[in-house]
């Protein structure tokens, strides 16, 4: 279960540089393409691996990239979505910063399947230094035959830009991310169309996340049959997690898909126990989008199963008892944490963030952020709690892109499973002010 | 071209054209069960999909895929498919959505629709009333921004602007060159221009009649009258300016022109573009040749004891009492 590839040469020294990453096997995956390869058997292969996006809503890879139009006369883009902005992830850094070429390698690679000329990283705003790695390595791959015209001598041209945003989180939205890259505001686009059939200067598009298009290398490598095989049921290959908050061990992570997620919290190998010997209040297990859960109902499902961390096991019981992989930020919640301060930080981020152009987004983050503050800092009334659910079911599901969503979620799931706590928030103002809820009885024995 | 395809809005079936959008096939079909919207606007491209008032409810996706859709729908972006069955007024789901819809674009309203020129005619008020609820559940501060004039002509009022997103499209594809936008984001965004530049060109005037509330207003006319207080008559003239169609409606007060604007159809939207000369400059009964009393097929205030039948709201015709209390209303409505 501690099977690494995307990060199995990560402690080689000077693997951010060509020769080594070239000498611990790098640009296989280039060769074995461009040279033995036709693009379609590549889609293939990633079809056969099951790969579902890493970038959060975890679509099949191989599925999308099907999808993608191909009319005659038009160029067709790669994108990768760089843009890493969700609380709680920073895996896509960690992978930039450390190996750089396997993402160049993976977008090669990716690019060829695709039959697209001209590729982009769109790298977020404040990864600038990032931006500096990523662009002394492209030139490495430049001035080793790897990028430009005719690579390794098979008639396949590829050119590769990185693209720095300006720190917006909205800009990781797929279509968002294409304004921006095309030189507009970052809003979202209404879809259909979707980018696969027109993207990027209104022609088909491919957007990944950094680490669907770093893995791809290894899927062909591999063969998309073997990746298939590490895994579970259709969680396929090996997930980098951002395990950050109350642990002894925070960091990044690879695991093979299917880990138990009590094992990953309280084993040495990972997270290694939650701090100072306190108990586990809460885990927000795949970034501050998706649905907090107790410690009762992360570490098993409602049904008494062990939950692992998988998509289909983290998504069990829907949004009543469950949550989502997402992008995998896993962030973990100790016994003094205080939910409803935790729930008004979200709000907050996603209120700053809205880009402001549907109504219900622009509108409600805003209110609830108001309204959540307002309970914080002692002056709540209890109707605010049934308030708070109201406004996030009239944003949820009614705007252009997931942000409306996402800054649904985290309010309406954490009034769900911690009710108790925002009433005694608003019940005991002045108390609450000075001391934390703690641990309620109830979440810390397993349900049934 | 392509065969018609039938789609069937909540009970009314009507065959339109491949390619047609939900709240356009509505229109095609009329009446009650036309979604509302604030954004769309017919005569701008790109237009539409951001104030989310059209939504609704897609029970049936099509003949061959009967599924029906996840989630409520934009209306002004869906595309109609051969078989679809549309829920709008039908669905409470849709009802309850438009009301939340409403809620969020009036908690950053000022509502000071009594000294606000766009009351009477305004998108926002007449939606507010059928769809909204009486009272607001918020309780904070309200955003606040400073009046501009921008321009000589025109006045925002950022206060008032549900960010529609219309101005900036008249101004990207009615006028050469467009220097205003949305600035910031979230709750913060604005319409404005960047460094204080004044819009000056012959169709800026535009914006005025594109903007769904009251946030840009012609200071020709501001606080001269409310709008149910005149008399708007159809009129024409031929303008000089070739992208000018020189239709317009003139709005009386006695003698007096007080306001031109272009002539608005029963959706609000203008039907012909109009440019500056005549919206600000031509207020003279003889610079224009007239053709007659306006008719204002609107549920709206303007509308109601003119010369228009009056059209009592769906809200009034459903509940008993209301229907009692306006019977005036409804015995006009049968004549």
């Amino acid at each position: 279960m501690s099977r690494k590839i995307l990060l199995e040469h990560i402690d080689v020294p000077g693997i951010n540089t060509f020769e080594t990453y070239r000498k611990m096997g790098g640009y296989r995956s280039v060769e074995k393409a461009l040279k033995t390869m036709s693009p379609d058997d590549v889609v293939e292969e990633v079809k056969k691996s099951g790969m579902r996006g890493r970038g959060g809503a975890g679509f099949p890879t191989g599925m999308k990239w099907s999808f993608l139009a191909k009319p005659e006369g038009k160029p067709r883009y790669l994108v990768c979505n760089a843009d890493e902005s969700e609380p709680g992830t920073f895996k896509d850094r960690y992978l930039m910063e450390k190996i750089p070429h396997a993402l160049i390698e993976g977008m090669i690679t990716s690019s060829y399947a695709l039959g697209a000329k001209t590729s982009y990283i769109y790298i977020r705003g404040e990864y600038f230094y990032v931006l500096r790695i990523l662009e002394k390595a492209i030139a490495e791959a430049y001035a080793n035959g790897f990028l430009g015209k005719n690579i390794l001598g098979s008639g396949y041209d590829l050119d590769l830009y990185v693209h720095p945003g300006a720190g917006a989180y909205i800009c990781g939205e797929e279509t968002a991310l294409l304004e921006s890259l095309e030189g507009k505001r970052g809003n979202p686009r209404v879809k259909p169309p979707f980018p696969a059939i027109a993207g990027l200067y209104a022609c088909p598009t491919v957007v990944n996340n950094v680490e669907t298009i770093a893995a791809v290398a290894p899927i062909v490598n591999m063969g998309g049959d073997e990746y298939a095989k590490i895994g579970i049921g259709r969680s396929t290959g090996t997930k980098l997690i951002s395990a950050s908050g109350h642990i002894n061990n925070p960091g990044i992570y690879e695991i093979e898909l299917g880990l138990p997620v009590e094992e990953f919290i309280y084993s040495d190998k990972y997270c290694g126990g939650i701090k100072n010997g306190k108990r586990l209040k809460a885990v927000v297990a795949g970034g501050s989008s998706v649905p907090i859960l107790p410690a009762n109902l992360i570490l098993k499902t409602a049904n008494n199963e062990a939950r692992l961390m998988s998509y289909e096991s983290l998504s069990d019981g829907g949004f009543v008892s469950g949550t989502m992989l997402g992008s995998g930020g896993f962030i973990v919640y100790d016994e003094d944490s205080c939910i409803v301060r935790n729930t008004w930080n979200f709000s907050r981020f996603y209120h700053h963030e809205s880009c402001g152009q549907c109504s219900p987004c622009r509108e409600g983050t805003g209110w609830m952020e108001k309204v959540l503050h307002r309970i914080e800092y002692g002056h709540g009334k209890l109707s605010d709690i049934d308030l708070l659910v109201e406004v996030s079911k009239k944003i949820e599901g009614n705007t252009i892109c997931p942000l409306g969503d996402a800054a649904a979620w985290p309010v309406a799931s954490a009034i769900r499973h911690f009710r108790e706590e925002f009433e005694w928030h608003i019940n005991e103002a002045k108390l609450s002010q000075t001391r934390n809820f703690g641990l309620l009885a109830a979440h810390e024995a397993p349900v049934k | 071209m392509a065969d018609k395809i039938k789609v069937t809005i909540d009970g009314k079936s009507v065959e339109v054209e491949p390619g047609t959008t939900i709240l356009n096939a509505a229109r095609q079909i009329g009446g009650d069960i036309v979604p509302p919207a604030m954004c769309y606007y017919s005569k701008l491209k790109g237009s539409g999909g951001k104030c989310r008032t059209c939504l609704v409810k897609v029970a049936q996706g099509s003949e061959k895929d009967p599924r029906p859709m996840p989630k409520l729908v934009a209306s002004c972006q869906t595309q109609v498919m051969d078989g679809m069955v549309v829920e709008n007024t039908t669905s409470p789901e849709v009802i309850e959505a438009r009301k939340g819809i409403v809620e969020m674009l009036l908690i950053n309203h000022p509502l000071d629709c009594p000294v606000c020129d766009q009351a009477g005619e305004c998108d926002l008020q007449n939606l507010s009333f059928e769809h909204g609820a009486s009272n607001s559940r918020y309780e904070f501060e309200r955003r606040t921004f400073e009046r501009v004039d921008i321009g000589d002509k025109v006045q925002l009022h950022m206060n008032r602007c549900i960010l529609c997103y219309r101005c900036v499209y008249t101004a990207d594809q009615i006028t050469e060159g467009r220097v205003h936008g949305v600035l910031n984001r979230g709750d913060k965004s604005e319409i404005s221009t960047y460094i204080s530049a004044a819009i000056e060109n012959d169709f800026s005037g535009n914006v005025i009649d594109v903007c769904p509330v009251g946030a840009l207003t012609d200071k020709t006319f501001r606080f001269k009258n409310r709008v149910w207080f005149t008399k708007p008559v159809d009129a024409h003239r031929d303008c000089e300016h070739e992208k000018c169609s020189g239709k317009v409606v003139l709005w009386y007060k006695g003698e007096d022109v007080l306001r031109v604007t272009a002539r608005k159809d029963q959706y609000g939207e203008v039907e012909s573009f109009i440019c500056n000369t005549c919206r600000f400059d031509k207020k003279a009964t003889s610079d224009w040749t007239i053709e007659g009393p306006r008719k204002i097929d609107e549920t709206s205030v303007i509308s109601s004891n003119h010369y228009e039948m009056a059209h009592p709201l769906p809200v009034i015709e459903k509940n008993p009492a209301l229907i009692e209390a306006n019977k005036k209303m409804f015995h006009k409505k049968i004549k």
